[in-house]
């Protein structure tokens, strides 16, 4: 069971992304450059979060344009699972790798806080080790978060349960539609969500509801390969 | 296109670059000749206040700066403290004021750049930033577009760089209305071999220009932060610099990266006075000369001058002297990280500092007169006068301890900074261990693979500017001290201090006094409370149309935690818990917040601070938490008693039942006095600390009890918790957003 990082030039919760990885996984995952046109063989890939390459046109608008994430999409389309994370969210919905866009937090601020996530779809393989219904707290960490589809897209994610995660209890930090924190593409095996599960693996950190994604994810993916 | 560079230089262009009559004639003494217009532009880069210090150089010498843990102190890019297990804390405070007054985003935020290219620049990762923020009155026009500006301009930098922001301050005072204060702290972690400095050594060895191009922007900002304000402050807009946070990542990753290699000799970022500064510092401290052409500095503008070129403070960019058989593999990190790699001189030994531009020497000066020879003033002082001590009785009880209590909750300098600090990220890294809202930030320490050690740093800084103005040695006293308070109650032991002095004009002699005098009272207490200055940074002329702000020393510190498990919040009561008192009840209400907000009332002078009680009971509180037996500390300082109390219950959400009976209840609510805790402890711990606490003479009283979910103070508070978290966390987003914004869960 291997996992791989994506690394940008502006990433910044990569060290976060890695550490989680390395302690619950037993060992380091394998590190990709942003402008790696090949990765190895692997069975997780992670975007994590930071400004990738600055986000100042759009967040993650360049960094989805970058020699990795063609790569990144072939092995998508083979059935690797992928996770975004935060900025890593932006560019999978960026690089069309999951519908819709994050725009400006509807408060127009940075927002660093506590909020709580529902998981609304225990049986994807990244959230398998979680319940139906399950209200876990999770620090988010952005300034464009706030979640946007159309309605038929909308709709679709609905019906198929491609809504993983929603901001529960009224925590919902940045005006996304339908309280969304985290979406799946349709063939499960694409994950993004905003808030940061990698930092919240440890007791230090208070909580460490974030293991199960990374455990479910990676028992998954053993088994597979297996 | 060949640029000029050639301006006569007259006695009005002496005056607009900031150089007075008699500086110049030494210029031109020491140079032997009238300068070029370029050298005019490097003397005053050089000489300025920002720079040179030369109004506070005499004073800065006496304050104690060493210790045993110290390994360097100031007068490099930042001081660095050990902390055992071969790695070492870097740290530094810096204003930027001036900048951030005139374009609130871009000043902040470059001044948060510029803090954290200190500490890397001397080899550290940066883990934890800070930011002491005065502004002007809420009521004033300016103070929430400044507000928002600032912090904004201090996440938008922090966040995107990727460090943690774990503490600060923030106040406001009218006297702050047309200058701000932005003070920015940042502190890193390196390995105690791996320090790298900027003392060149070599002759002949390459100078590199490393990071991002220069540009226009900033030109002659040091000279700009070293005079007044007047009426023509936007005019000064140009002269703020603008900040690039994905590239000072990238700088930060490439320097780490390069330092690995053993490439570097010496290294130093382009700051205040950009090119300028960096290589006459490097040159001047390594006895050499330095050469540059400017033909080979990266520019992003057309047809920049040699001035231009030497006094732009274009951020993210560093000059280094790289070992010369290095120089393929360090130009390799660098175009991995996309930025410029110039070799752009070269080292000397003729001690000059020439500077060529289009095959022409533009400057050619004595290297170690630019840098040592910068004019040193004694300026003329005057002590200043002692207000008299309030006694309780002289000062008026408004008699409803609800209202004032509820009141001063809401007050501006009181009230909840969660709309500030949720704008920063707290949490990246993952090793914060306690965000702001409490005494200190605290953030632990991790080995390579990432893995706690289970020791800790914990951050504060702290300074009250309304005692400096009153009476400023107690005033810098009590800052240090403060600071060793919040260290304590968190359970660190203090390492060591950086100060960052915000004063008005030094050429008044009023001005002059406060600054000595605060000096003086720093001095004292670092010696004290053995927390040595290692770095600093000197702010004056904050004044605008001749109206000073409050003297406001600012002090940052670093304390190290042993052992993570035991370390105390100000949240962590539970139901039954003893509240203890470490310390006496207060009498003080001179300078307190109570008589601010609730009289109307700046007046008398404030709480002495008695060093020697402050260590005593430091250590006493120290001690406590670490037998692992403290639930929930807290120092009382702002607001008194009643306010450390509803602190503690606001942020555990636990009700508490305080027996008290004074004649003066409003000075034993909302006295100021120093020195003083409150501790939790379950119950059958708070005989124990009791009896530990009369064995070492430390005053000690017992409370109350941790119970239900009202604060119930005597016959005189009964507040629900509710109804204070209303107050505490409303006045801020009201203020800003001007609405009543939902309260937070206060998790």
């Amino acid at each position: 069971m291997t996992p791989a990082v994506i690394l940008f030039p502006g990433s910044n919760r990569d060290r976060d992304m890695i550490a989680a990885l390395t302690k619950i996984s037993g060992k380091p995952p394998v590190l990709i450059w942003h402008t790696d046109t090949e990765i190895p063989n692997v069975d997780l890939i992670v975007v994590p979060g930071g400004f990738s390459y600055g986000d100042y046109l759009r967040s993650g608008a360049i960094a989805a344009r970058s020699p990795v994430m063609r790569e990144i999409a072939r092995r998508a389309a083979k059935g690797v699972k992928i996770l975004g994370v935060c900025n890593g969210f932006q560019i999978l919905t960026e690089a069309g790798l999951l519908p819709g866009a994050l725009m400006r937090n509807a408060g127009l601020r940075f927002v660093c806080r506590q909020v709580k996530l529902k998981v609304e779809n225990a049986h994807t393989a990244f959230t398998q080790h979680y319940w139906d219904g399950q209200v876990i707290p999770c620090p988010v960490a952005h300034h464009d978060g706030n979640y946007f589809a159309d309605p038929r897209t909308l709709r679709a994610l609905e019906d198929n349960k491609q809504i993983v995660f929603r901001y529960a209890d009224d925590t919902n930090p940045n005006g996304s539609i339908n309280d969304i924190a985290g979406i799946i593409n349709k063939k499960g095996n694409v994950l993004g969500m905003m808030p940061h599960p990698e930092n919240l693996i440890e007791a230090d950190h208070g909580n460490i509801s974030g293991r199960r994604l990374f455990e479910s994810v990676l028992e998954v993916a053993a088994s597979e390969a297996a | 296109m060949t640029v000029t560079n050639t301006f006569p230089v007259t006695p009005e262009l002496v005056e607009e670059h900031g150089l007075s009559q008699e500086e110049y004639a030494r210029i031109v003494d020491l140079t032997g000749r009238k300068p070029s217009f370029t050298e005019l532009g490097i003397w005053s880069a050089m000489w300025n206040e920002h720079c040179s210090y030369k109004s506070s150089k005499k004073w800065l010498k006496t304050l104690p700066t060493t210790g045993p843990r110290v390994i360097q102190g100031p007068g490099e890019n930042a001081g660095v403290v050990d902390i055992g297990n071969g790695e070492c804390v870097v740290f530094k405070m810096e204003s930027h004021n001036h900048p951030s007054f005139i374009e609130p985003y871009q000043g902040a935020a470059t001044g948060v750049g510029g803090i954290l290219r200190d500490v890397f620049t001397m080899g550290a990762r940066p883990v934890a930033a800070m930011n002491a923020l005065r502004f002007g009155s809420p009521d004033h026009p300016k103070t929430k577009h400044l507000v928002s500006g600032v912090v904004a301009g201090i996440g938008g930098y922090g966040n995107s760089f990727g460090v943690p922001t774990v503490g600060g301050e923030v106040n406001f005072h009218p006297r702050y209305n047309g200058n701000i204060l932005v003070n920015a702290f940042a502190a890193g972690i390196a390995k105690t071999d791996g320090i790298f400095l900027s003392e060149a050594k070599g002759v002949g060895l390459p100078i590199v220009y490393l990071g991002a191009k220069t540009g226009r922007d900033g030109v002659g900002g040091a000279t700009m932060a070293s005079a007044e304000f007047g009426e023509d402050i936007e005019q000064k807009r140009p002269t703020v610099q603008v900040g690039d946070p994905f590239t000072e990542k990238c700088l930060l990753e490439a320097c780490l990266e390069l330092m690995k290699t053993g490439a570097v000799v010496a290294i130093q970022d382009m700051g205040a006075a950009g090119l300028t500064c960096s290589a006459v510092e490097m040159g001047a401290k390594g006895n050499l000369g330095v050469e540059l052409n400017l033909d080979l500095v990266p520019v992003r503008e057309e047809s920049m001058s040699a001035y231009e070129m030497m006094l732009s403070e274009s951020q993210e960019r560093m000059l280094m002297v790289l070992d010369p058989s290095r120089e393929k593999d360090a130009r390799a990190v660098f175009e991995k990280w996309n930025l410029d790699f110039a070799t752009v001189g070269k080292t000397t030994d003729d001690l000059r500092f020439r500077v060529l531009h289009q095959g022409e020497e533009v400057a050619n000066l004595p290297i170690k007169e630019l840098g040592d020879e910068a004019p040193e003033y004694d300026r003329p002082w005057v002590e200043p006068e002692s207000p008299p001590v309030l006694e309780p009785h002289a000062v008026e009880n408004t008699g409803d301890y609800n209202k004032a209590l509820l009141d001063l909750l809401n007050s501006p300098d009181l009230c909840s900074r969660r709309w500030v600090w949720e704008q920063y990220d707290t949490l990246i890294q993952a090793n914060t261990l306690q965000i702001p809202g409490g005494d200190a930030g605290v953030i632990r320490l991790v080995d390579d693979q990432g893995e706690a050690t289970g020791r800790a740093l914990a951050f504060t800084s702290d300074v009250t500017p309304r005692y400096c103005e009153a009476d400023p040695m107690e005033g810098g006293k009590q800052a240090v001290a403060e600071c060793f308070r919040n260290l304590c109650a968190v359970g660190a032991e203090p390492l060591a201090t950086t100060d960052n002095l915000n004063f008005g004009n030094p050429e008044k002699p009023k001005i002059m006094g406060q600054l000595v005098f605060a000096i003086k009272g720093i001095g004292e207490a670092v010696e004290s409370l053995s927390m040595p200055i290692v770095s600093g940074n000197v702010s004056l002329y904050n004044e605008t149309n001749g109206l000073g702000i409050l003297p406001t020393p600012t002090i940052g510190a670093v304390g190290l935690i042993e052992d993570t498990s035991k370390i105390a919040s100000i949240g962590g009561a539970n139901d039954g818990d003893v509240l203890v008192l470490v310390g006496l009840e207060a009498t003080h209400l001179g300078q307190s917040l109570y008589m601010r907000e609730c009289l109307g009332l700046e007046t008398g002078a404030p709480p002495p601070v008695d060093l020697m009680t402050e260590r005593m009971r430091g250590e006493f509180v120290r001690a406590a938490i670490g037998s692992g037996q403290v639930s929930a500390c807290h120092d009382v300082s702002d607001g008194g008693l009643a306010i450390a109390v509803a602190e503690m219950c606001m942020a555990s959400s636990k009700g508490a039942v305080i027996e008290l009976e004074s004649d003066q209840p409003h000075a034993a609510l909302f006295g100021e006095d120093q020195s003083r805790y409150l501790v939790a402890v379950p119950q059958d711990y708070a005989d124990m600390l009791a009896a530990n606490a009369e064995g070492s003479g430390i005053s000690y009283s017992r409370l109350g009890t941790f119970v239900g979910d009202r604060l119930t103070i005597g016959d005189y508070v009964s507040i629900s918790i509710e109804e204070m978290k209303a107050a505490h966390e409303s006045w801020f987003p009201e203020f800003m957003d001007g609405k009543p914004q939902e309260l937070q869960a206060a998790e």
